[in-house]
């Protein structure tokens, strides 16, 4: 954990110089006082500045921007790191050129990266926070893809009158379809199998 | 890639400084071999090997750049 040591004439001048060396705002830290201010004796004899110790907290966004930037840097990827910070959850949207060796195969790596994430960064946090992680809107583009999908395949469902079994997809993608094809009213989808190979099914309705 | 298993594995541990990690390179592959303490073999292989599977994905595909294949053992 990164801090530093500040004096100023009060507590609130010597936070404002370490907050802004350390270019974080107030509530991302935590304050210790070393030592109050003391004007002294007629504002001379034994004057004394005010000493605080500033800590940078140790947020689940912080954690997480940190090991990324960490296996970025390994990997040689070029990438920008945004960064959202909500209530429950944290957004995180990487940028760059040549990103699909991280998306992997059906978002295949790209999910591993996350789970990997979300372990380490919410370690030894009073909150957790659920991480998701997206690289150039992978993750928008595939829900689009898995909708065209459902509805082609519901479709065909109820035109052959039999079940149309989906390939094994993980969780994420599975609730997709679900919600995709919650609202119809001549099939109706389960999911069946162990994971990682549970796969929906879509059944018409008789 | 010694390196990233390293990485990966030291951000998932209590006890960091456990972290062993040794290669064996061979001409077209290598393996990666993963020590960590004891009690700390659960937060590296993970209900039914979930997370051991997560750090293989991520090695392999950075593996895939330099043309190996790699394995990554935990010992």
């Amino acid at each position: 954990m990164s801090y530093i040591e500040k004096s100023g004439k009060t507590v609130d001048d010597a936070v404002d110089s370490a907050l802004a060396e350390l270019n974080v705002s107030l509530n991302e830290v935590e304050i210790e006082i070393i030592e109050e201010p003391s004007k002294g004796l007629f504002g001379f004899i034994g004057v004394k500045p005010a000493r605080v110790r500033v800590k940078v907290k140790e947020t689940v966004a912080r954690q997480a921007r940190d090991i990324l930037s960490k296996i970025m840097k390994i990997m040689k990827l070029e990438v920008d790191i945004d960064l959202v910070e909500k209530d429950e959850k944290v957004l995180i949207n990487i940028k760059g050129p040549d990103l699909g060796i991280l998306i992997g195969k059906r978002g295949e790596t790209l999910d591993a990266l996350q789970y990997l994430v979300n372990l380490s960064a919410n370690k030894n946090v009073e909150k957790r926070k659920r991480i998701f992680i997206d690289i150039e809107g992978y993750r928008k583009r595939r829900e689009d893809t898995l909708k065209k999908l459902a509805y082609k395949l519901a479709d065909k469902a109820r035109q052959r009158g039999r079940n149309v079994i989906l390939e094994p997809m993980n969780s994420m993608e599975r609730r997709i379809i679900h919600t995709a094809l919650q609202g119809r009213d001549d099939i109706y989808t389960f999911s069946e199998g162990e994971e990682p190979y549970r796969k929906i099914i879509i059944a018409p309705k008789k | 890639m010694k390196e990233l298993v390293e990485t990966l594995a030291k951000a998932l541990v209590d006890h960091p400084e456990m972290v062993t990690v040794d290669m064996i390179e061979r001409e077209k592959s290598c393996v990666i071999e993963l020590r960590v303490a004891q009690d700390d073999m659960g937060k590296v292989i993970g209900k039914q090997g979930k997370i051991a599977r997560a750090i293989r994905t991520v090695v392999k595909a950075a593996a895939t750049k330099e043309r190996k294949k790699v394995t990554v053992e935990i010992i």
